[in-house]
């Protein structure tokens, strides 16, 4: 989905707030909610996808005034609901007021029939794809042309692991993009490298 | 807090929605209380920057070593006694030289290996850094110190799957013959990210 989550590239942002040697933890809390979504994939009540994809289909408003410790809950708790280990109603009695979760998921998809294979060197280019459910190709490489420079083991598919769809796992190419085919004119030149399932990809023409 | 979920009950207070997702782990049996205490110790004591740190080191002063790190990074790291979570399947090692600079990123959430580095700090998931890294890389690289020559490729590396990626820095100037110990004291989580060079030693 082309959600708020997908911030690669977006205009408007601010100087970053850097502090050096800055721990993981703020507030207590923080450990706590980060420990319980831990759990919940360490014991299979849900996976990493369907966990990243809980946290992309928070309301934008949500997403962007709540912390990251608070995203990581709002991701659980709306799992834990969606999968009927707690009903909404129950959750806000337990919490003593409203809590606001994700919305519902579009369906999923499974592979890409016949998706080709690459090699590091091969020329390729991102399917113009708008995918409704769970995808972990961001937007700013949608259409654009790059080349392999790596390739990893077969992963779980996202955009079917996220919704309990049967897929086969497939590789991720490392593909190298050089900024200014990214962003013409709108960009530090640099080369951006991103991790791409196969079935997002095919060769260059 | 706002009333984001559109309905007219106030939001209850993040304290609270935790303790109500805490009880219902709890009503399953899944002792959360306990797992809160080993996940906390496993983020503040065994998943640290040092880790990263000995990989660094040792890849400076050893050049098989450093050889099978970019080759194969699980395997190598695996040497030292550092493993990865099973779904982190494929670890690359990112090699900086005096003409290349490598820095890695997660513009869709928060994608580091944690267990090498640390956990990622907060100004890396961040929305500044998330959107501007890829597009404005020298801009945001200066902007929080690190002002590279013109001349410098800068390579960013963006943490799209489960393959994760590790800046090696490059080893500074004035620590010839240093221990391995000793060099490793100079690596720092922000240099294995890529945002900062590690500057050479006081004379």
């Amino acid at each position: 989905m082309d959600g708020i989550h997908d911030l690669g590239g977006r205009q408007g942002f601010g100087r970053i707030r850097h502090s050096p040697n800055a721990g993981p933890f703020h507030a207590e809390w923080e450990k706590r909610a980060n420990a319980l979504y831990g759990l919940a994939v360490r014991v299979g009540l849900l996976n990493m996808d369907e966990y990243r994809h809980a946290i992309e289909r928070m309301a934008p408003r949500h997403y962007l005034s709540a912390s990251y410790y608070e995203r990581s809950l709002t991701g659980l708790a709306t799992l834990l609901v969606e999968k009927g280990l707690v009903t909404r109603d129950e959750l806000e009695r337990l919490a003593g007021g409203a809590f606001p979760l994700a919305s519902p998921s579009a369906p999923g998809r499974g592979n890409v029939v016949d998706a080709p294979r690459f090699r590091v060197g091969d020329r390729v280019l991102v399917r113009d794809e708008h995918v409704a459910g769970h995808v972990r190709m961001p937007s700013y490489i949608r259409g654009k042309r790059g080349v392999v420079v790596g390739e990893s083991p077969p992963y779980p598919f996202p955009d079917a692991h996220a919704h309990g769809v049967a897929a086969d796992d497939e590789p991720t190419y490392d593909v190298r993009f050089a900024a200014a085919e990214l962003w013409p004119n709108g960009a530090d030149d640099a080369f951006v490298h991103v991790a791409v399932f196969r079935s997002y990809l095919v060769p260059a023409p | 807090m706002p009333d984001v979920a559109g309905t007219h009950k106030s939001v209850a207070p993040i304290a609270q929605r935790l303790d109500a997702v805490e009880s219902v782990l709890a009503d399953r049996g899944l002792q959360p209380a306990e797992f809160v205490v080993e996940a906390t110790r496993l983020v503040e004591e065994r998943w640290v920057p040092e880790n990263g740190a000995r990989i660094v080191a040792r890849a400076w002063t050893d050049p098989a070593f450093r050889a099978r790190l970019l080759a194969n990074g699980r395997a190598a790291a695996a040497e030292l006694g550092f493993e990865l979570p099973r779904h982190h399947r494929h670890l690359v090692f990112l090699e900086d030289t005096e003409r290349v600079h490598n820095v890695i990123c997660c513009t869709l959430c928060s994608c580091t290996a944690f267990t090498l580095i640390g956990l990622p700090p907060d100004w890396y998931k961040d929305f500044d850094y998330r959107a501007r890294v890829v597009r404005e890389s020298r801009t945001v690289l200066k902007e929080m110190g690190l002002d590279l020559p013109p001349e410098v490729e800068i390579r960013v590396w963006d943490t799209t799957a489960d393959t994760r990626y590790v800046v090696l820095p490059l080893r500074p100037a004035g620590t010839e013959g240093w221990s391995e110990e000793r060099l490793a004291s100079l690596v720092t989580k922000d240099s294995m990210i890529g945002v900062a060079r590690i500057a050479a030693p006081a004379a």
